[in-house]
């Protein structure tokens, strides 16, 4: 399961991440940070590819993304 | 056995762990992102000196750990011309906005290309003086509303939106020219190599390198950040053409 790790306190809540996530499972979440931006959350971990679409597009740096190669192909 | 995980993708060891204080979806952040990869990739942090410049992108010292001097609004490229001839061993970039370079720093932006110093620029075009309000820049684009043309800018009144790429392009000393944007993973992709090929022209002492960046000020283009991305798509591409506009490094074709 390849899976991202959002710095919640860094997000700014553009959704830019969103709009390029191939398996659609970013959104916007009902929580605000510190610094009172709406932070987003990932909806369905499993489905994560581990693209890291999202990483590249956001522009305040807050997603770390691990990969896991499918069990088969190890 | 389980799978092992990999770490492929995380924040270049060049860039300071700190918040920035861009707005949000302000692209100014992918840049500096961009430019921190291609750093760490070519390992040039410890020899490398940034001439940030006046615009939202002034705090770059802020968010790049190497070694910076700030110049007065438009002489970036004036002062890196001083720094990298004093210090030929240094990678020397600036990182100017589009009322920094275009505007007020046209003079020093031209005769820097010109006569072929050894450095690269990256050019940050989001149509609009960003830091002081929204003002009209010389790259706003026909239409566009900002502070001082609310009605939107009008070509007989103003001119037309100035393409510097295709401008330093003509100059003498360029050896790299390209227009890029960062609003799809492909385009960041894109943007990421030119830059990269940039800072490489400079390593091998090859002369002028220049890479201009759509990006968008949601903030003064009163959209929000996933509209002003689409802009990029839809308004400023066809205008502002993507691709190489010059490259004499040897490594491709000249468009
Ligand atoms: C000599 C001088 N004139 C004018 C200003 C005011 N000023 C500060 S930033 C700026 C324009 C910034 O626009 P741009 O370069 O496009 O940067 P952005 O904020 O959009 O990234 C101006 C006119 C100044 N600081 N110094
Ligand atoms: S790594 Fe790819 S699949 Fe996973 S959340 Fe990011 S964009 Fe979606
Ligand atoms: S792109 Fe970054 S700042 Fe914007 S919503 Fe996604 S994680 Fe937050
Ligand atoms: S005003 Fe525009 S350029 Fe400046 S930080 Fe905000 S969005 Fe970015
Ligand atoms: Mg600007």
């Amino acid at each position: 399961m390849s899976r991202i790790e959002v710095r919640e306190d860094r997000c700014k809540g553009c959704l830019l991440c969103a709009t390029v996530c191939p398996v659609e499972i970013i959104a916007q979440s009902e929580r605000f940070n510190a610094q009172g931006y709406k932070v987003i959350e990932v909806r369905d971990m499993d489905s994560c590819t581990g693209c890291a679409s999202c990483a590249r597009m956001c522009p305040d740096m807050c997603i770390t993304v691990y990969k896991t190669a499918k069990a088969p192909k190890e | 056995m389980q799978a092992a995980e990999k770490l492929v993708f995380k924040t270049p060891d060049v860039i300071i762990d700190r918040p920035t204080h861009y707005c949000p979806g302000c692209q100014h952040g992918t840049a500096h992102r961009i430019v921190g990869e291609v750093i760490d990739e070519l390992g040039l942090a410890d020899k490398t000196i940034a001439v940030a410049s006046i615009g939202c992108s002034v705090f770059l010292y802020n968010y790049l750990n190497v070694d910076a001097v700030e110049a007065p609004h438009g002489r970036a490229p004036a002062v890196a011309t001083g720094v990298k001839r004093a210090r030929p061993d240094r990678t020397v970039f600036t990182y100017q906005g589009d009322g920094d370079l275009a505007s007020i720093g046209m003079a020093e932006i031209m005769h820097a290309a010109n006569r072929g110093e050894r450095i690269t620029v990256i050019f940050v075009n989001n149509t609009v003086y960003g830091m002081t309000g929204g003002q009209m820049a010389p790259t706003t684009m026909i239409g566009q509303a900002t502070t001082t043309c609310p009605g939107g800018r009008c070509a007989e009144r103003e001119g037309l939106p100035i393409k510097m790429a295709e401008i330093i392009g003509m100059l003498g000393g360029v050896v790299f020219c390209e227009r890029v944007a960062v609003n799809s993973v492909k385009n960041i992709a894109r943007a990421k190599k030119a830059v990269r090929k940039a800072f490489e022209c400079q390593e091998q002492g090859l002369g002028f390198s220049f890479v201009e960046f759509l990006a968008t000020c949601p903030t003064n283009w009163k959209m929000s950040p996933v509209d002003a991305n689409k802009r990029i798509a839809d308004e400023l591409i066809p205008y502002f053409p993507l691709g190489t506009i010059v490259d004499r490094t040897g490594g491709g074709e000249d468009k």
